[in-house]
């Protein structure tokens, strides 16, 4: 098993190495820019996307309090940080309390619903959890979270990230600020095991 | 010395009668909702036999309550956990859950089990017959596995 893991490992470095240009920049730089995408059809769709952003303002901006909460449980889960985990997911259960659905369409609204429902109850476990359950509990509020962006869009440009391991090799999503892969299922055991799936907005 | 232990003694057995007048409120009920898992999910007898056994005292609207529930505060600690249980899943009204918490509380079911975390360890202590085999333990799961991916 250990073995497998590292190989996983190694090529999942190799890939982010191959695939992004200059790591450097990455680091140092919380946005990102397009540049490292040569492709000319991306700048389209980011144009598109923002242009998207501009009649959905007032829905994107409903999400901003929650992402900027989930972002940081993230980050914790990332760290090994189990009570800064527990925090920020305590911040989340408030921002889902507060979430006011009333200026969507009533089918959305109602999906809206069932996703705050789901993701307010993991995020009240990841509040008193050990790591491990904080963990399982964070890959189903990431699916609710990705969910719910689909329906609210985001002011942040996200990046969905996918983790072939976790869950038994079921493997397991999560959204980042940042392109670069920093696993929050496994922290520093596994810091570099994913990879990007798609770039939300 | 001798006269402040008999006092504390004494607190101490008023205390423990008086607490014996406290109701608590008995988790029965005479029917099962339509809404019960068992009704609406199409459950293998097996299957419906150990999770009624092992998980429905605290999971449902029906406890099968033991003689010592009528001592106090041991009512308080079961009252606690009941209420406790039901709010994290109550298998009596699975068809009101919407299918997304649905697959969230199947997958807390599986996790719970594989990871014996459930039944309680100080609920299966005096209830022995809720205590899951490892037998027990595989069909439980690959159904509820089953269902989880029929949804």
């Amino acid at each position: 098993m250990k073995t497998i893991n590292l190989t996983k490992g190694i090529l999942a470095i190799t890939l982010v190495a191959l695939t992004v240009t200059s790591c450097k920049e990455v680091k140092k730089e919380q946005h990102i820019d397009n540049e490292h995408h040569s492709d000319g059809s991306h700048d389209d769709s980011t144009m598109d996307s923002s242009n998207d952003m501009m009649g959905n303002d007032q829905h994107a901006s409903k999400s901003t309090t929650l992402v900027a909460n989930y972002l940081e449980l993230k980050n914790a889960l990332v760290a090994d940080d189990k009570d800064g985990a527990a925090k920020a997911g305590g911040m989340m259960v408030s921002a889902f309390n507060d979430f006011e659905t009333s200026s969507f369409g009533s089918e959305e609204q109602q999906e809206l619903k069932d996703i705050i429902e789901d993701a307010k109850e993991h995020a009240e476990h990841i509040e008193k959890s050990p790591i491990d359950h904080q963990r399982e509990h964070f890959d189903v509020l990431s699916k609710d979270m990705i969910d719910l962006i689909a329906i609210t869009g985001t002011e942040e440009k996200l990046y969905q990230d996918f983790c072939p391991m976790y869950n038994k090799n079921k493997g397991a999503q999560w959204l980042s600020a940042t392109k670069e892969i920093k696993n929050p299922y496994y922290g520093a055991k596994m810091m570099g095991c994913g990879s990007v799936q798609k770039e939300i907005n | 010395m001798k006269k402040s232990v008999k006092i504390i003694v004494l607190v101490l057995i008023v205390g423990f009668v008086g607490i014996q007048f406290f109701p608590t409120s008995q988790n029965q009920s005479d029917f099962t909702l339509k809404t019960d898992f068992m009704i609406v999910n199409n459950v293998p007898k097996q299957v419906e036999s150990i999770i009624t056994t092992s998980c429905y005292d605290c999971h449902s609207n029906n406890t099968d309550y033991p003689w010592y529930n009528k001592v106090q505060p041991v009512a308080w600690f079961l009252e606690g956990h009941v209420t406790h249980g039901k709010e994290e899943l109550n298998f009596n009204e699975w068809a009101d859950y919407s299918s997304r918490r649905k697959n969230s509380k199947l997958k807390s079911i599986i996790s719970q089990i594989e990871d014996g975390v459930m039944p309680l360890w100080s609920y299966t202590l005096i209830h022995r017959e809720a205590e899951l085999s490892e037998d027990e333990k595989k069909i439980v799961l690959e159904w509820v596995s089953k269902l989880k991916d029929s949804l």
